[in-house]
Order: C-alpha cells, then structure tokens, then sequence
C-alpha cells in the first residue's frame, strides 16, 4: 500500500505541474496587453512600456514561465492589479467564505440524499422510489442559475424571509477571525446576532448548491443501498433478530456509504462549477466570484492564481479519496 | 460477452429486414416498460427534437421581432410567455433558444467524440509510448473541474457561442478518450479481432470495421448522458456573459437580459429557465435509463413495478 501511495503523489505532483503549465499558457493568449490594464486608460505609452519592462511582459513566453515557477515555489502567485493586492493575500481572504458555503452544501445534500436513498432503495419499484430517482435527477438537472434566481424571487423580494446576497448584513459587525467561517467564528465569539444573521444569509446559497450534490448522492447510494441489501451479511443480521433500525444503521449504511466516498472527487468538480456561478449571483465574497470576475477583467495573476488554487485542491480532495478508499477496503489495505 | 457481440452483429444484418424493425421496435417497447422516468424522458426529448426542428414552423412571432407597442407584458393569449422589455415575443425567443442549444450540443459532443474515439482507439491499440503520451494528456485536462476550465478558455478566447462550443468540445474529449481506450484493451484480445488480424486484417481496416463499430453502443450511451450537461454548461457561461450575447436567443442569454426586470416581468427568466430546466432534465433521464439498460448488474432492479 505504500508503493501505491507514493505513486499516487508522484503523479499529484506531475499533475499539479501539469495545470501550470495549461493555465500559464492559456493565460498568457489572452488577447490584450496586460501591461496596458496594469497602467489603466490613462497611462501614456512610456508607461506602459515602463510597466511591462518591470514586470518582464517582454520576455520571452519560456523565461516568463520560468519566473512564474520560480516565484510559486516560494508561494509568490503575484499581484493583482484588479484589487491591488498580492494574489495570495486575497486567496486567503476568500478562500474561508468558499469553504463555509461548499461544507454546508455539501453536508445538506449528503444528508437528504441518504434518506432519500435509503428510502427509494427499500422500497423498489414503488412510487416512493420512482419520486426519489426523480427528484435527484431533477436536483442535477434544474440550472443552479435559474434556482437561485426564482430563490431569490420568491424567499426575498415575495415573501421576504431571507436576504438577497453577502455573507451579513450591512453595518453588522463580523466576529474576530478566528477559522474564517462567520458561523463558527461568531459562536466561538458567543455572539448569536452575528451567527442568526450569518446563517439567514447562507440558506439560500446553500439550497441552491445542494441541488446537484444531492442529486449526483442519491444515484449513486440508492444502487449501493440496493447492493448492499442483497448482501449475505444483511440477512444474517436480520434472521439474528436485529431490529430494522440497526440493521440499516450497522449493516446497510455504513457498507453502502463506500461508493458515496468516491464520488465525492466528482461531487467536488460539481461544487466548483455551482460555487462559481452561485457565488456571483447571491454577491457571495468567495474563490469563486472571485475567478469570475478575474477572468472578466483580463486580470491573468489572479485568475491564473485561483485557478491553480481550485485545481490544486481537486487533486488533493481526489488523491485523499483514492486513499480513504484504500484505507476503507481490507482487501486493498493488507494486499 | 461474445454473446452481446454476436447479438449486435445479427441485429445489424437484421436491421434491413422487417424482422429487424420488429425486434428494434420491441426493444424501444421494453426499455419504455422497464420505469416510468425512460418513459417519461423518451417523451420530452421527443418533444424537444420536434420543437427544434420544426420550431420555425410554428414560432407565432419571429423571435428578434421587435414590438415597441406590447412591451413588458405578462402571458396571455397572444404571448403565451409574455414579452421583454422591446416587445419581443418569448414563447418565439424560447423555440429559438432550443434550437441552438440542440445545434450546440450536438457541434460540441461530434468535435469530442470525433476527436476523443479516434485518440482512444490509437491509445488503446498502439500501446507503450503513444498510450502513456495520450494518458497523461488526458489526466492532465481531468485534472480540472471541467466547467472552471471551460470558463478560463472561452474567456480566453474572448466571450462569444463559437468559443464557448469550442470550450466545452475540449473539456469533454479526454472522458471519451478514456472510455473508448478502456473497451479498445478489451476488445483487442476478443475472438473477432484475433480472426480478423490471423486473416491478415491490417490496424486500420481492425480499427474501422471492428473497434469503431464495437465502441459505439457504449458511446452513445455516453453520449444521451452529456447532452443536458452540454447545454447546461452552455447556457450558465452564457448567462455569466462568457458565451453567446444579447441579443441572441440562447436561453441563458435570455436570463441574463431579463434578471434586471426579475421583479416586475417574472416570466422573461422564469419561461426560458423552465424550457432549459425541462431539455436538461429530459437527456438525463433518457441517459440514465439507457446506462441503466446496457448495465446487466444494474438491469431488472429499476423502476418497474417488481418488488
């Protein structure tokens, strides 16, 4: 197991390596001059040409590719001249907001999508199972875009029980950083207006993301839930007397949930893509808005910057996947 | 296995005949049976072709017709969906959205599967260096959450449908390389290609006349199962600007034009989402219900009304 391990971060890091160089060069076609929009309208031409020469915009695409790596091997990934900070600076300060949305997301969808699972897989062929199949192909479906629109529509300009966007509302003071996470932050701070205010503004953007991961969850644990019913070692606990309740909690669960730990990989490249689009929607301060609007202002720092950072942390969450799963299988771990 | 093969080689030599239509019609028949959801994505995906294609016919209204005189209204008979803020119809403009967005999906999944089959049988059949090159290429754009990189590319490019297509087309080529690469391993050592190479077949008659043929079905399966995704994906980078423009009426442009009215015209985003919503969810139930059909594991526990 040990050999496999160390394969799997060899190949994360020629990955990792990989997604530098696409996103390097990728960036680096963007048609317009980047010393331009550094220097903004105004500048003159002499500027402009002061600007790329400081920053070497001049050199060669190789040599600039080489002080890129330079630089990101001391966790330099550069300036940003969209909010005139250091691209890791404003990483960091996103990153938390991202982070907060996404778990939440992910624990609401998780969560639903075992119970709906669970019940569409023990009562097969039934409307409660065709409902569920339904409602998850629905929740995969439904455009994140449009749901937190019509969200949006109906729980705040309708009936107004939630607000339209932002992580709290204005003149609410945040609690002291601590994790980053406003709700546990606000706890730790043992300030419950703060932490009421922080969750009334996560509702929505976290329904809209838990969509898609229930609906990826409840596919995949339904057939597990299914196969695992099947099992030998189900009937045995059954005919042994156990109640219905720990069968399924002992027995079912927790051998059905294996196959939901491997798709959680993919349920990460899913909350990518909702976190970017949910985010600029409900003006959530996250990586994601943060990448959008990035890549809108041709700001090739930061949008290369977030872009490693996302890609980097899907490698890592696949890679701690495969190994939870070696971890997970007997028949793998003592091979 | 050579069982399944042998089925697929008699039903192609069938198919000309009645009989062939016979069998082919009973198994649309039964896959329809087996749950109520393929029934019900066989149904909308119909429905959606038919309105593509023969759309235009029935379009009340030309889409970009623009009506200063019946501006901001709510549905009624004469616009079933109402109209925008030019007096453009949008029932009109939602018949024309689906229309690109079936002409997208279906210009985005030819380039990868084009691309990515041929990619996969050369991977799968050349083995050694040429494999491992192709490989790695193809971790390499799996590495990243695909839409994320679609996003960085059509950005790249500079915000237009063409380039978003192109996005997309490249984000979903490395899925086929690998699954069309993980059947060619299979099929290579399978009785028929033996024969055939025995008989002193050459690489490229193997390549075509069996390995394209025998890859197919799994394909196309794939294929129903990225189509909503494909338009998904289009139209949420239309909507953040980064694909087709106003005053195209691609249906997440149509949402983007309409979100500053939200409060007072509801029907300018709710109408073309819904349409979006409904093509989404119509693929992915014709594509869940036939990777459910060729999965013999998964076969016979679907829907149903067996206990």
């Amino acid at each position: 197991m040990g050999t496999l391990i160390a394969r799997r971060l060899a190949f994360m890091v020629f990955v990792l390596w990989g997604v530098t160089l696409v996103t390097f060069f990728l960036s680096r076609v963007v048609p317009g001059d980047p010393a331009r929009l550094m220097a903004g309208p105004q500048a003159s031409a002499g500027d402009v040409a002061h600007i790329s020469r400081i920053y070497g915009l001049d050199d060669p695409l190789l040599v600039q590719y080489g002080r890129y790596m330079r630089d990101l091997s001391h966790a330099n990934l550069g300036f940003s001249f969209m909010t005139r900070r250091n691209v890791r600076t404003d990483i960091a300060a996103f990153l938390p907001a991202t982070v907060e949305l996404a778990g939440y997301a992910l624990l609401l969808g998780f969560g639903l999508a075992v119970v709906t699972a669970t019940a569409a897989a023990y009562r097969r062929g039934t409307w409660t199972d065709v409902g569920g199949r339904l409602s998850a192909i629905v929740g995969l479906s439904i455009p994140a875009f449009w749901l937190a629109l019509l969200l949006q529509l109906l729980f705040h300009t309708v009936l107004g029980w939630f607000p339209l966007g932002g992580r709290l509302s204005p003149g609410v003071v945040p609690p002291p950083h601590v994790t980053g996470l406003l709700t546990v932050d606000s706890l730790l701070a043992g300030n419950l207006g703060d932490f009421t205010d922080a969750v009334a503004h996560l509702v929505l953007p976290v329904t809209t993301l838990a969509a898609g991961v229930y609906g990826l969850m409840v596919r995949i644990m339904r057939t597990s839930v299914i196969d695992a019913l099947g099992e030998e070692y189900v009937r045995t606990a059954e005919a042994k007397g156990l109640s219905r309740w720990r069968v399924l909690r002992r027995h079912v669960l927790r051998n059905a949930m294996l196959p939901g730990v491997t798709v959680l990989g993919l349920e990460f490249g899913l909350l990518a893509a909702g976190v970017f689009v949910v985010e600029s929607i409900y003006q959530w301060p996250g990586l994601g808005n943060y990448a959008f609007q990035a890549i809108q202002a041709s700001d090739y720092n930061a949008t290369l910057g977030a872009t490693l950072v996302i890609a980097a942390m899907y490698v890592v969450v696949n890679l701690i996947v495969d190994i939870a799963y070696l971890y997970l299988d007997p028949r793998i771990r003592y091979a | 296995m050579i069982d399944r093969a042998d089925a697929v080689e008699r039903g192609r030599q069938a198919k000309t005949s009645a009989g062939g239509l016979r069998r082919a019609a009973g198994a649309v028949r039964a896959f329809l049976a087996e749950s109520r959801l393929n029934l019900l994505g066989v149904v909308l995906v119909t429905l959606i072709l038919l309105l593509a294609v023969f759309g235009p016919l029935v379009t009340p209204q030309n889409p970009d017709q623009i009506n200063l005189l019946a501006i901001l209204q709510g549905p009624s008979v004469h616009h079933w969906f109402g109209t925008d803020d030019v007096g453009r119809d949008i029932f009109s403009r939602v018949l024309a959205g689906g229309r690109i967005s079936i002409e997208v999906a279906i210009v985005i999944l030819s380039l990868s599967v084009t691309f990515g089959t041929i990619l996969g049988i050369l991977s799968g059949l050349a083995g050694g260096l040429v494999d491992e090159l192709i490989m790695r290429v193809t971790d390499l754009f799996l590495a990243f959450p695909g839409f994320i990189l679609a996003a960085a590319i059509s950005a790249t490019l500079g915000p237009s449908l063409q380039h978003t297509v192109l996005a997309l087309a490249v984000v979903f080529w490395p899925w086929y390389t690998r699954l069309v690469r993980g059947q060619v391993l299979s099929l290579r050592e399978r009785e028929f290609v033996l024969a055939s190479r025995v008989v002193g077949a050459g690489t490229l008659w193997i390549a075509t006349r069996h390995l394209v043929r025998n890859v197919l079905p799994i394909v196309t399966v794939q294929v129903s199962l990225d189509v909503g995704y494909a338009i998904l994906a289009t139209s949420s980078l239309s909507f953040l600007g980064l694909g087709a423009q106003p005053p195209s009426a691609e249906w997440g442009a149509i949402i983007t034009d309409g979100r500053s009215y939200i409060q007072t015209a509801w029907w300018w985003t709710a109408f073309p989402g819904l349409a979006l919503a409904l093509t989404v969810l119509g693929f992915n139930l014709l594509g869940d219900g036939l990777r459910d059909w060729i999965d013999p594991r998964v076969r016979g526990s679907l829907g149903g009304v067996q206990e």
